[in-house]
């Protein structure tokens, strides 16, 4: 049942923003992506009690909200780190040698796909395709898109990721 | 028609149905997961591919998908080509990757879907020998049982529960090898429907839980026909028994009463039948107040005492007993000196009563009302009344959408792309309630206002489309309603009008009789659905005779005009106010109640006989349709009890008058004496068979299936000789698994069951056509057929509802689970069963400084009682709602004026729960 009371979890920028996107279309609910989205960019990643606040915002329940949360990877229902790193595991980048620089990558950080470096700074995650397929291979760093990882020093260019802050 | 082909064999199918259902309707097998006849196809499992060729030159075909491919004429088909069946066992296989070994400890193994359709497909050696994905279970209350690890992903229970009955709370969560089908956290499913998962759900994802912590499998359980108790509607049952105890109950398909789908109530509602207040043996009051155990026998002398031949006697019937018991206790006491029982619903059922028989409108069949492209709700929260109904109501707002897309050429069954196009359009729906109803997310209006002023809408309505005078004093939002719906009316072609017994005020019933007449006079497809209380409420209501009040039974106690007073299968305390109770106890020098269940009226009882329950004996109920139906026993061993009518017969033998009584020995002469006796119920008798019925090769029909296992074994702690097949000399039903359970008759089929398919889901076999009726007859048989013109009936239109000057005035709400007496004792449904909740307007609330779940005092002119708050912001002005049947609130009634005192300090039962986990209420 939704219960109106947790609406006010989110801040006043955020229900706007949410408002903003719910004026453009026919239905509140058919606002549910974007809303996801616009929290997740305030907070990081998308909590239980986030979840129920825009659900009750956009008037459905938490489960048909959260069916489409959880639908797509990259709206996170688990804390993240300050960066996410996507890093491509589909085939063009396998064929040159994602895997041996996916294995550095998780030496210099370490940790695995899913997981998040005790810092809290970087989380792994594998995605199926960046569209980069020539320059493979290839990962994003939050915002920014990275080719040709197999000949570059990947400390280095965490360092400068860090410096772009 | 269209004749179509399949593997060289030519066949008549009907026209515009799909490729599976066509299959299935021929009696051939083709296996699939994410089809069910109610939901229509989406093709997402992939499981019920064929060939399909092209012509007859075509020797290559190519894969369809069954269930998505429209049967054409002259369409050539294969179901055993080799490629056919070998993409057939590929997909089962995929889908039985993550799929656990745990058969032997699953409570679906042996009625399992997804069991049958591996062995059709052939899969049977496992290649997979990676890990299976494993998932954590939900606590989904005290209803259902979760184990997500076995799920195949066919996405049925979604699209159950969401799509079909309107759910919110379950939703398919994550994606490609992740999906999760449950809550977003866990908690008690919120539909009343929930049940309904438990047969949906091809695997056993969805269990019945009081099945899965009191196990038997379906091939030992022994069943019957039966009919659920729980409300009016009449819902075919199968009730299934072992060791004496019932251990679950599934729907019973008919198909113009409950179709494929039970609610909640009167699934997990039976579980009163196991319970500790049973009435396990006769018993005689002593000085101490205490009982004396009797023997069956001493209890019979005992009875016969005190129905002697000078004792003047008097009986109060029952709205909940069956036709023969009340019948025998009208004859035992005089037509004269028999009340049927009936509560504060009364004047409200009796105006039903004649509606359904003088009102000229028919009754709508299930099928009808899912038809239905109009609905106008007249004072009835119909999920709580009348749960299957609610349900049947949230497929007629479909309609619309569902014409939209025949426009466009989509046939019904294309589930997604019906949904796709109708998106959020609905059939118009309109409630006129007390409070807020749980139809309001289909509703297209819904006005909440007191119950006068819903029977003059009622009355409005009806004189908008007759052109009459109309009613005085409408608001203007009332009256531009009543123009917009008069015009809705006329555009209809299938309106369907509700009201029914719960408001306890017969004006609304009055104007719904009068609303339904003027409808009909323009539309003969008209239907009208009245509910009543209880399972056989019309059944009663049609005893002819005079049918004394519970007021002239008191009158006549107190006047020293009885001497015994025989009360069926009735707890007083739920009729009369506990004065009146009170009154009637100390006038009258002897009382004899018959029951199932230890109810308070015991106590002022000097011999109580235990009663058999519908478990254990066979009967006749008639629903509020006017359908009678029969129930048969699924426990052989009943003990010390016997069927109310059978204990009035035993009673009836001093009594010189009707010595005559005692000779109806078998339920079938009972029937015979009723009939003989009141004509219009001659057709009780053609119910269902009589029990000389017997099969092709002699035998009655059987009550176990033939893989019924431990004959010898399970009673080995009392005997371990095999006892002797137990012998019903009343019902066409053996305790036996031999005899015929396929080609029965259908009010006589106790599970249904077909080589290859043990779960439900081989209903097809015995149905006509899919979703249709069943091969073996429509069971039961309507006694109330309309005659004559649609007849407006009383036509008084009560005045405005004006809020009491101070206080307010008290308004009936029923609750699914709690205002039926019985169903309240089972486990299950008292763990989800509202307390002594008092519903308050967010105003009033306000004013009070009462919120949610706090508590309150309500004071009537016989004294106070506390309650819970429950905040309805809907809740008309001057009013507060009570839920009926309550065991705290039973002494109030719709219409009082109360007063309400803040009552600080009151433990909430949310409180209690948590303190020590065990409830207070109840």
């Amino acid at each position: 049942m939704t219960d109106l009371d947790v609406i006010p979890t989110l801040s006043p920028e955020e229900i706007a923003e949410i408002e903003h996107e719910v004026a453009l279309i026919p239905r509140r609910d058919s606002a549910a992506i974007d809303a996801l989205m616009i929290v997740q960019r305030h907070r990081g990643w998308v909590s239980d009690s986030s979840l129920k606040a825009i659900a009750a915002l956009l008037e459905m329940s938490p489960e048909e909200l959260d069916g489409i949360a959880t639908f797509y990877n990259l709206i996170y229902r688990q804390p993240v780190g300050e960066q996410v790193i996507l890093f491509c595991d589909s085939v063009s980048c396998w064929l040159r040698n994602g895997d041996g620089v996916k294995e550095k990558l998780s030496e210099l950080l370490g940790i695995d796909y899913g997981q998040t470096t005790a810092d809290g700074r970087y989380t792994l995650i594998p995605v199926p395709c960046l569209g980069a397929c020539d320059r493979a291979p290839v990962m994003m760093v939050g915002d920014d898109l990275h080719t040709h990882l197999d000949d570059c020093d990947l400390a280095s260019l965490l360092t400068c990721e860090a410096n772009h802050d | 028609m269209a004749t179509i082909s399949i593997d060289g064999k030519h066949y008549e199918v009907e026209d515009g149905s799909n490729v599976l259902e066509a299959v299935l309707g021929l009696g051939l097998d083709l296996p699939y997961f994410c089809w069910h006849p109610a939901l229509g196809s989406v093709g997402s499992c992939r499981q019920c591919a064929l060939l399909q060729f092209q012509n007859a030159d075509d020797d290559r075909g190519r894969i369809v998908m069954g269930c998505m491919t429209q049967v054409t004429d002259g369409m050539l088909l294969s179901l055993s080509d080799s490629r056919a069946k070998a993409f057939r066992a590929d997909v089962i296989e995929a889908l039985m990757t993550n799929h656990p070994h745990d058969c032997p400890v699953c409570a679906e193994g042996g009625e399992c879907h997804l069991q049958d359709m591996t062995v059709m497909s052939g899969h049977r050696d496992r290649r997979y020998n990676g890990l299976k994905n494993t998932h954590v279970n939900q606590d989904l209350g005290p209803l259902i049982h979760h184990e997500m690890n076995r799920c195949i992903a066919c996405y049925r229970c979604v699209r159950y529960y969401q799509d079909y009955a309107g759910g919110t709370d379950l939703a398919a969560l994550g994606s490609h090898d992740h999906v999760y089908f449950g809550r977003h956290e866990d908690g008690t499913l919120e539909s009343e429907f929930a049940g309904n998962l438990v047969e949906v759900c091809p695997t056993g994802v969805f269990t019945d839980k009081s099945l899965v912590h009191d196990y038997t499998r379906k091939w030992d359980l022994q069943s019957a026909p039966s009919i659920c108790t729980a409300c009016g509607v009449g819902c075919n049952t199968i009730p299934g028994e072992r060791y004496g105890r019932l251990k679950r109950i599934h729907n019973r398909y008919h198909h113009e009463v409950n179709g494929y789908f039970l609610c909640d109530r009167g699934r997990f509602g039976g579980g009163w039948v196991n319970s500790e207040r049973r009435l396990r043996q006769a018993g005689a009051q002593m000085s101490d107040g205490c009982f004396a155990p009797l023997t069956q026998e001493q209890a019979v002398q005992r009875l016969q005492t005190l129905c002697g031949a000078d004792s003047k006697l008097w009986g109060i019937g029952s709205p909940r007993a069956s036709l023969e018991s009340n019948w025998m206790l009208r004859s035992l006491v005089g037509d004269e000196h028999y009340c049927p029982g009936f509560g504060p619903e009364q004047d409200a059922l009796r105006a039903v009563m004649t509606a359904l028989t003088e009102g000229g409108v028919a009754t709508a069949t299930l099928p009808e009302i899912e038809a239905a492209d109009l609905v106008i709700i007249v004072g009835e929260d119909i999920t709580q009344s009348a749960p299957r109904i609610a349900l049947a109501l949230r497929q007629s707002v479909r309609n619309l959408g569902l014409e939209q897309a025949a426009n466009l050429g989509v046939q019904h069954w294309q589930d997604a792309a019906v949904r796709n196009i109708a998106q959020n359009t609905r059939s118009p729906l309109v409630e006129w309630v007390s409070a807020s109803t749980r139809l309001a997310d289909v509703a297209t209006k819904t006005l909440t206002l007191a119950p006068t002023d819903i029977a003059r809408m009622g009355f409005a309505l009806a004189a908008a489309l007759d052109e009459g005078a109309g009613v005085d004093g409408l608001t203007a939002d009332q009256t531009t309603h009543v123009v917009q719906l008069a015009s809705r009316v006329l555009g209809a072609k299938r309106p369907l009008i509700v009201s029914g017994c719960s408001s306890h005020d017969a004006s609304v019933v009055y104007a719904a009789q009068a609303l339904a007449a003027a409808v009909a006079r323009r539309h003969a497809a008209t239907r009208v659905v009245y509910t009543v209380p209880e399972c056989n409420s019309v059944g009663v209501g049609l005893l002819k005779g005079t049918h004394k009040d519970l007021a002239d039974v008191v009158a006549a106690a107190e006047a020293g005009h009885i001497d015994t007073l025989v009360v069926l299968e009735n707890d007083l305390y739920r009729r009369m106010k506990k004065e009146w109770v009170t009154r009637l106890a100390a006038a009258v020098p002897n009382i004899v109640v018959l029951d199932a269940l230890e109810t308070s009226t015991c106590d002022a009882a000097q011999l109580v006989l235990p009663v058999a329950s519908f478990t254990e004996a066979e009967g006749t109920l008639v629903n509020a349709e006017g359908r009678a139906q029969r129930f048969y026993p699924v426990v052989s061993d009943v003990g010390e009890r016997l069927p109310g009518w059978q204990w009035l017969r035993l009673a009836a033998v001093g009594r010189a008058n009707r010595s005559d009584l005692e000779t109806l020995m078998h339920l079938d002469q009972v029937l015979e004496a009723i009939a003989a006796e009141q004509p219009q119920l001659d057709g009780i008798r053609a119910a269902a068979p009589d029990a000389s019925y017997r099969d092709r090769v002699g035998l009655k029909a059987a009550r176990q299936p033939h893989r019924y296992s431990g004959r010898t074994a399970m009673y080995a702690d009392k005997t371990l000789h095999e006892p002797k097949t137990p012998v019903d000399e009343d019902a066409p039903l053996s305790f036996s698994m031999e005899g015929e359970s396929h080609a029965l008759p259908s009010a006589l089929r106790s599970f249904v069951w077909d080589p290859g398919w043990n779960s439900n889901q081989s209903l097809h076999k015995f149905q006509a056509e899919i979703g249709g009726a069943l091969k073996g007859g429509s069971a039961g048989i309507r006694l109330i057929e309309p005659k004559g013109q649609p007849a407006p009936g009383a036509y008084s239109v009560p005045a405005a509802f004006e809020p009491p000057l101070s206080g307010w005035y008290l308004t009936a709400q029923y609750r699914i689970f709690g205002s039926e007496e019985m169903s309240a004792h089972a486990p299950g449904i008292l763990a989800v069963s509202a307390g002594p909740t008092l519903i308050l307007s967010a105003d009033d609330a306000l004013q009070l400084a009462l919120a949610a779940d706090d508590g309150v005092t309500l004071i009537t002119a016989d004294g106070s009682v506390d309650c819970e708050v429950t905040v309805d912001p809907a809740l008309p002005k001057g009013t507060v709602g009570f839920v009926v049947g309550h065991a705290h609130l039973l002494d109030l009634r719709a219409g009082e004026t109360v007063s309400l005192e803040k009552k600080p300090g009151l433990m909430r039962r949310s409180e209690v729960i948590a303190s020590d986990g065990v409830r207070v209420y109840g």
